[in-house]
């Protein structure tokens, strides 16, 4: 009679412990999943970025059903006011107090370099589609960070390599003095000098710059061909303007904007812009599945989607589809699915997340319209090739990124 | 006696605090008390207004987080060193700012944390605008683990503490007494006999070093020296602490540090209307309500008696 | 470096300098007729800035109204409405504040200035917002043979300096000018001879503030409209108004000219020192010349 009750005990705990891990593999933290969308709401970046960015998730939770294995999908949002403290602490606070799984958006380098670095510790998912330094993906590379939309690497492979095969060799740079505009300028300045150019000088402007005019006379005392702007959103509208404003263009100079959004040849006006060429990964005008999206987007923020709000819809989607796939939250197997994804959708076509979080996806070199070749609001670039993937992002074999090196 | 209670619940309330609210955001305003605490010395005791605490804020945090990082030093070290450097700058802010009255002493404090301010933002081992990050919690005593929250909680509570005493015990000792009698009329004190300045540096340096402790215990929190810790927006954030708690009270900046922290905090998700709500107390206080409220407090409590 | 670039870098600096000076001018004035550190001074010279823009562009968006107040206008009327605001500050709070420790003068306008910026952030974005009503008659460039130099620019700098004269001009060498500065140095006296004395002041804080607003309409087709425009000059100014001589009108005009011209030279020779220089030589003057180069100590 003992022998039975025993085997009938040991029965019991084998298939208790059996049956543990399928139930811990098919369940949620928390019991929901949380996507936290961290950005620039009221400075800067905030156009390319920002409240869209929330829109943007809002719509991928969405469409994707508003829910994953019957448990409710919910979105937090923050402003970070492009201070990596304010970024950080508030990333801290989620992830320890506010059961957040996974942070997406991240514009300003410097934010996104701090929160991956505290999210590698916490063990928590980010997909960054807002900012743009290869030290995500290099230097500072980790294992649960994942770069979406484009980095410094590929902008200049597209848009230096233009305007060094039309003559603008030698260069000089107005940089914004912070993680990302060093960035962009070291890897800008190698696409150029590999191609035979010369960098000429540069000069640090901080972010958030108001008065380029100093600067600007500096670069046309330079005697450069091309005036390379390595900045972004307010700080690149407000070099190009002022350079209008002194006549440097006029006076036989050229301006490369190293980083340009839609939202900012709208806010120039097609007088200004026209003719400036840089590179993106999205046209909203591209082909009809981007188009469909984007008027959706428009009807709900009031303008036509950038690269990075049409990421923001991508990332946050694929990231629902790989917890839904693997039937957990849990980290180390969301992003391990996330690697082995080919994704496709309106915004990327057959794009691979790399070891080191690179996101390896096809650009476009477009060119601003001519005023008169516009035929509404939004109509403003032409699509002038594509760079494939392979040479617009770093190999695994080039990487420095210490995961995969 | 108000002031016996008002420590019984300071202290009940430090020491459960982690079990009702987010440890981080707690440890954030002890740091932030015991920088109105260092500030309201030399404001609410020695009646010298400075623009510039900031310098000792932000720069003992850039020191402490670099020994920690580069060198290795251990979490209290760090801390020491930081707070060693808040002195020496005092001193020298001190000695230069001391020999000027009023409104230019306000200036000239202003004009050199806006120097400092210049130099974290140029010098490479700051990071600029990316501030110093990846500051290290490491293990207290060699054996007590800081990246547990409860550990860390325990330990800022305990430095809190103990600058906290410092000060009780300058104001209440004969030094403090002197200096609410320069503070009142200094032109008497003068005749009698005291060494003016020497009262005023040694304020303005004790106020300096204990402004820099909280600095450099809020870089081992957060791991991270920003350069917003040395804006002069800092400095104007903890006048605001000290006035709305109760100038020249012992409590007042403790209790100013935690309403105002609370109040942006949970407002955060206001954006800006924050700003003016900040700004709208500010203007109440000092219009109608300059006892703040520790001190309507005590004046409440001396009604009572009567 | 050639005589092109720095004539060029000069005049660049000339463009911030007579900013420098027009606010400082205003804080001078303040100061050293009144005893007031005027903090919310930075915050002014950004409400000038707004109201031309709102008078510009929103308008009808915002009111209904379906007006659009161009720039000679708002040149006109900006600085009536932040003088207006600056007699309701002066009259119903500093006043009451006179008998009282000069910080608390100080700390409202603190306070003030963090309602008005906080205001403003909530409906503009802080990185600043362009003005479209720069007027067509002064669009196009100069060609100064160094350089092509926008018209606005060179027509703000004359009409800046036009009017840091004038007002000089009228306090120290004018009937009014004198009699505002007798109410100031001896109040009952002054009174005692018939002259309303708080009124002087309240207008003589009144004039301050409008300075401010017209700095701001001014500054605005250039630098764009930000909330945060004054609270990144306020500091330069302080220490602008202090080396000139914070009793010191023409100190401050002088000293807001030569200190913008120092710190754009600075931009080219030695980029990063370029915002420190002028705290550097604050603490100097603080140290050997504490009333400021130009000012009599009180």
């Amino acid at each position: 009679m003992f022998k039975h009750w025993k085997q009938g005990l040991v029965g019991a705990v084998a298939a208790a412990t059996l049956a543990l891990p399928l139930t811990a593999a098919g369940a949620l933290s928390d019991d929901k999943i949380k996507i936290g969308v961290l950005s620039d709401m009221s400075g800067v970046y905030k156009s390319l970025e920002g409240p869209g960015a929330v829109i943007a998730a809002q719509m991928a939770i969405e469409d994707f059903g508003g829910s994953v294995m019957g448990k409710p999908i919910e979105i937090i949002s923050a402003d970070h006011q492009n201070k990596p403290d304010i970024g950080a602490s508030t990333a801290r606070e989620w992830i320890d107090a506010k059961q957040v799984d996974m942070i997406t958006a991240l514009d300003n380098s410097s934010v996104a370099l701090s929160v991956q670095g505290l999210a590698k510790d916490k063990k928590i998912i980010t997909m960054n589609t807002g900012a743009g330094s290869t030290a995500l993906t290099e230097e500072q590379c980790s294992p649960y960070g994942i770069h979406y939309v484009y980095d410094t690497h590929a902008l200049p492979v597209g848009t230096a390599t233009a305007m060094v095969k039309n003559g603008g060799k030698k260069w000089f740079f107005i940089t914004a003095d912070y993680a990302f505009g060093h960035s962009l300028r070291d890897n800008t300045g190698a696409v150029v000098e590999s191609l035979g150019g010369e960098v000429v000088g540069n000069v640090n402007a901080p972010l958030s710059t108001n008065d380029f005019s100093s600067y600007l006379l500096q670069a046309q005392s330079s005697g450069a061909d091309v005036i390379g702007l390595a900045n972004a959103g307010q700080d690149t509208v407000n070099a190009i303007k002022q350079a209008n404003q002194f006549r440097i263009v006029q006076s036989g100079q050229k301006l490369a904007g190293m980083l340009v959004f839609i939202t900012d040849v709208h806010s120039m006006g097609l007088d200004i812009a026209q003719g400036l060429q840089f590179t993106t990964a999205f046209v909203w005008n591209q082909n009809e599945e981007t188009t469909a999206w984007s008027e959706r987007f428009h009807e709900r923020h009031g303008a036509m989607p950038t690269m990075v709000h049409a990421g923001v819809y991508s990332a946050v989607t694929n990231y629902l589809k790989a917890v839904k796939e693997t039937g957990t939250d849990n980290t180390d197997t969301v992003r391990a699915k996330l690697g082995e994804m080919t994704l496709n959708d309106m915004f990327v076509k057959g794009g691979k997340i790399a070891p080191n979080g690179s996101m390896l996806h096809d650009m476009y070199l477009v060119e601003v319209k001519k005023p008169s070749e516009s035929k509404s609001e939004w109509d403003l670039l032409n699509v002038v090739s594509k760079i494939p993937a392979d040479q617009a992002y770093i190999s695994m074999a080039d990487t420095k990124c210490s995961l995969v090196n | 006696m108000t002031n016996r209670i008002l420590f019984v619940l300071m202290l009940v309330a430090g020491l459960t605090a982690p079990f009702f609210a987010y440890p981080v955001f707690v440890m954030d305003l002890l740091c932030f008390a015991l920088f109105a605490c260092a500030f309201n010395l030399l404001l609410g005791y020695a009646g010298l207004l400075s623009f510039g605490h900031a310098a000792f804020f932000g720069g003992a945090a850039y020191i402490t987080g670099y020994v920690t990082k580069e060198w290795g030093f251990s979490p209290l070290l760090g801390i020491l060193a930081g707070t060693g450097f808040a002195l020496i700058l005092g001193s020298a802010f001190g000695f230069l700012a001391i020999r000027r009255q009023g409104i230019y002493f306000a200036m000239v404090t202003l004009a050199l944390a806006q120097i400092i301010y210049f130099l974290a933002l140029q010098m490479p081992f700051t990071g600029g605008e990316n501030g110093l990050q990846g500051i290290p919690r490491g293990e207290l005593f060699g054996f007590i683990d800081l990246n547990n929250s409860l550990a860390m909680y325990y330990f800022v509570f305990a430095i809190f503490l103990i600058g906290f005493g410092i000060i009780h015990r300058t104001i209440h000792s004969p030094f403090g007494e002197v200096l609410q009698a320069i503070r009142e009329n200094e032109s008497r004190a003068l005749s009698l006999g005291y060494d003016v300045d020497r009262f005023k540096l040694l304020a303005f340096v004790i106020s300096a070093t204990l402004a820099g402790l909280a600095g450099a215990t809020k870089a081992i929190i957060f791991q991270f020296a920003a350069l917003t810790n040395a804006h002069w927006q800092t400095s104007g954030e903890v006048i605001l602490m000290t006035l709305v708690g109760g100038l020249g009270t012992v409590f007042g900046p403790v209790v100013g540090a935690v309403t105002v922290g609370a109040l942006s905090h949970e407002l955060s998700a206001f954006g800006s209307w924050v700003q003016v709500i900040l700004g709208t107390i500010f203007v109440v206080c000092v219009m109608v309500f300059r006892r703040g409220i520790v001190g309507e407090i005590h004046r409440l409590a001396r009604r009572k008696k009567d | 470096m050639s005589m092109q670039v720095i004539l060029a870098q000069a005049l660049l600096g000339l463009n911030v300098g007579v900013f420098y000076a027009m606010l400082s001018l205003g804080l001078a004035v303040i100061f050293g007729l009144l005893n007031i550190i005027n903090f919310a001074h930075g915050a002014m010279y950004m409400l000038g800035a707004f109201i031309a823009l709102i008078g510009y562009s929103f308008l009808e968006q915002w009111f209904g109204i379906n007006v659009q107040i161009g720039f000679w206008a708002s040149l006109v009327l900006v600085p009536l409405l932040v003088g207006l605001l600056g007699v309701l500050i002066e009259r119903f709070m500093l006043r009451r504040l006179y008998a009282l420790d000069h910080i608390y003068g100080l700390l409202l306008t603190f306070g003030i200035t963090l309602i008005l910026q906080g205001l403003f952030s909530n409906y503009f974005n802080v990185s600043g917002t362009p003005y479209p009503g720069q007027p067509e008659s002064l669009s196009g460039v100069v060609n100064l043979g160094f350089m092509y130099f926008p018209t606005y620019r060179l027509f703000a700098i004359v009409f800046s300096l036009v009017v840091c004269f004038a007002t000089w001009f009228f306090i120290e060498h004018t009937k009014l000018g004198s009699r505002l500065r007798a109410g100031v140095e001896n109040p009952e006296l002054t009174q005692a001879f018939g002259l309303n004395v708080p009124l002087m002041i309240t207008l003589t804080f009144a004039f301050g503030a409008g300075l401010a607003g017209l700095a701001g309409v001014l500054a605005a087709p250039i630098y764009s409209v930000s909330p945060l425009m004054g609270a990144d000059l306020i500091i330069v100014v302080f220490a602008v108004v202090v080396i000139g001589g914070m009793g010191s009108i023409m100190g401050a005009i002088l000293s807001g000219l030569a200190l913008g011209l120092i710190e754009g030279l600075t931009k080219v020779i030695y980029p990063p020192a370029a915002s420190t220089v002028i705290f550097f030589l604050m603490v100097l003057v603080l140290l050997f010349r504490p009333a400021g180069l130009f000012g009599k100590e009180k």
